[in-house]
């Protein structure tokens, strides 16, 4: 798809080397950038003029079990036209889907919970159930899960009948 | 307008002690149609802090999805929201066909299209009747449901199920419509033309009604652009962001239809915002109707047996369509290696869905996109300093379904 080249060029020219790879697959203009820049490069592609990635459509994790790095991490943005022409609807300019390899020993990325509201509530349920810890975030629990809950369930290892512990009520 | 200002506003602080309670709302509460436990922290009737906590219907949607073929995912999806369950099939259906790389026949689009605003229209009578309901008003509720049951009739006779569609499926639909559904829509959109006209003399100018909602649940738009709101909510915030204008899909780029808006975001202009989507979706199925008459005959499904198997006709009277069904249900079909992320318009807002294949009958990993869980996440933001009656509107508003906010 040529617009998803063409995007991909303007964001290699922005990002330069923190573009460790992409591809346009079906038109999904991919990149994939080190995992301890990954803040920077959301700020910068958040706040270059000509992409304007304004919004963080989501934020979620894949578990590659076996391969090093063991998880990935991929977000998807979108570049919202917020002033259309009168009468107008609202066009989506562009989507890019960015994404960081997270190793299993340290399983950690940046928050960009100040960059994005929206990622508050992803990255905590990215903790949740995947284990991945996000630096900087201002209230990291749990949140599909209770506090109790033990291990991350979409972790590929985590069979799908364990059991748990059974918590009597909190007050 | 002006007398709900000068309720809303702050009490002068320190002419009188007060002191800060917790109040627990929740997890099951009789006046929010949603399972969420929201903790308030509340100084009289003033909301000082809260904490929203979701998680109660988690049933490990992705994980489960996991474990089945890709067909086996599709019931899974519509218990994500179970009032408008053809949109979930259809979003996660799009992001597979994304991968397959399959094209959908002209009818099958206008078929998926018709069922797709049908589900949409029960969910926001849904919505605009339970919020009623749930600040006190009995009698729209049964104005809003009446229709949504005629929707859910009409959904009957595509698939069989009112609730639980499993309607789309990948390569094209379960089956065509059936016979005599043209007739029963033509006069199922009458009715619910003439239900939604006495709903609106009901409430929409009712004095408690506006009190209630005007001014409540506000946020700037560059907030809600921060929490990733999209849908109704973002829409009533005077931003005219729609799927189906925005990125068509199916066969909405040949269809004449309006994004309506509103101006401050309060809940009265969601709810005013949801009214007239329900008039543009009744607008887009009497736009299907004339060209599915006209292709009564074409096919709804792919032609290719490795993606949608052949119909039963030919699978109980012939050996090669034997083999594809058996294959094709024991093994799945083979999705080719990749990634592909597909959104649709859902009544909440920009439903999505983040698909992994490693080439075999498996998902990889399944993620939906969620709109419900991105509209909850604002509302601490939406209510906090706002009065404790304001969560119920709100709430309806905001229209969480626990099931797809939770998964």
């Amino acid at each position: 798809m040529a617009g998803a080249d063409e995007l991909i060029g303007q964001v290699r020219a922005l990002l330069g080397a923190d573009v460790l790879d992409h591809h346009t697959h079906l038109g999904d203009a991919t990149i994939l950038v080190p995992v301890d820049r990954v803040r920077e490069c959301l700020e910068r592609l958040r706040d270059d003029p000509g992409l304007a990635f304004n919004v963080l459509i989501d934020l979620t994790a894949v578990d590659y079990l076996g391969r090093d790095p063991r998880f990935e991490l991929v977000y998807h943005l979108a570049s919202l036209e917020l002033a259309p022409p009168a009468g107008e609807p609202c066009g989506i300019r562009r989507r890019l889907r960015v994404k960081a390899g997270v190793r299993e020993q340290q399983p950690e990325a940046d928050s960009v919970a100040l960059l994005w509201d929206a990622a508050n509530w992803f990255e905590r349920e990215v903790f949740d159930l995947y284990g991945i810890v996000f630096p900087g975030h201002p209230d990291l629990r749990r949140i599909l899960l209770y506090d109790e809950f033990q291990g991350h369930p979409l972790r590929k290892d985590y069979p799908k009948e364990r059991r748990q512990p059974l918590v009597g009520p909190r007050n | 307008m002006s007398e709900a200002q000068t309720l809303r506003a702050p009490r002068p602080k320190g002419d009188l002690h007060t002191e800060t309670q917790l109040l627990s709302m929740g997890p099951s509460h009789p006046a929010t149609h949603g399972t969420v436990k929201i903790m308030l922290e509340i100084d009289g009737e003033e909301i000082v802090e809260m904490d929203v906590q979701v998680g109660y219907l988690h049933r490990g949607f992705e994980k489960e999805c996991e474990s089945g073929t890709w067909y086996q995912a599709i019931p899974y999806t519509d218990r994500l929201n179970y009032n408008s369950a053809i949109l979930a099939n259809l979003a996660f259906c799009m992001a597979v066909e994304k991968l397959l790389g399959c094209e959908i026949p002209r009818r099958g689009q206008w078929v998926r299209t018709l069922a797709s605003e049908l589900s949409r229209m029960g969910d926001h009578l849904t919505r605009l009747g339970a919020a009623c309901l749930e600040l006190g008003a009995m009698t729209p509720f049964l104005y809003g449901i009446e229709a949504r049951e005629l929707c859910w009739d009409l959904q009957e006779m595509l698939c069989g199920a009112r609730v639980t569609s499993n309607y789309v499926r990948i390569g094209g639909v379960q089956r065509d419509v059936t016979p005599g559904f043209h007739e029963r829509l033509g006069r199922s959109l009458a009715r619910i033309e003439s239900l939604l006209v006495d709903f609106d003399k009901v409430v929409t100018a009712n004095r408690i009604f506006v009190d209630r909602f005007r001014n409540t649940g506000m946020l700037p738009v560059e907030k809600l652009i921060s929490y990733g709101v999209t849908g109704p909510m973002l829409r009533a915030a005077g931003v005219p962001l729609d799927l189906r204008k925005a990125e068509p899909y199916l066969a909405y780029a040949e269809i004449d239809f309006d994004v309506p808006v509103g101006s401050i975001g309060d809940n009265y202009d969601r709810f005013l915002v949801c009214q007239e989507e329900l008039a543009q979706s009744i607008r887009i199925i009497r736009a299907c109707m004339p060209v599915l008459e006209k292709t009564v005959g074409e096919p709804v499904n792919v032609a290719d047996p490795r993606v949608r198997w052949p119909g039963k006709d030919r699978v109980f009277g012939r050996m090669e369509e034997l083999i594809q069904q058996f294959k094709g249900v024991t093994e799945g079909i083979r999705v080719p290696a990749g990634e592909a992320y597909a959104a649709v318009e859902s009544p909440n807002g920009e439903l999505g869905f983040y698909i992994v294949s490693d080439g075999t009958g498996k998902p990889y990993k399944v993620r939906c996109r969620p709109p419900s869980f991105a509209n909850v996440a604002p509302m601490r933001e939406m209510l906090i300093g706002g009065m404790l009656a304001d969560i119920v509107p709100t709430f309806d508003m905001i229209n969480m379904i626990g099931g797809e906010c939770d998964r």
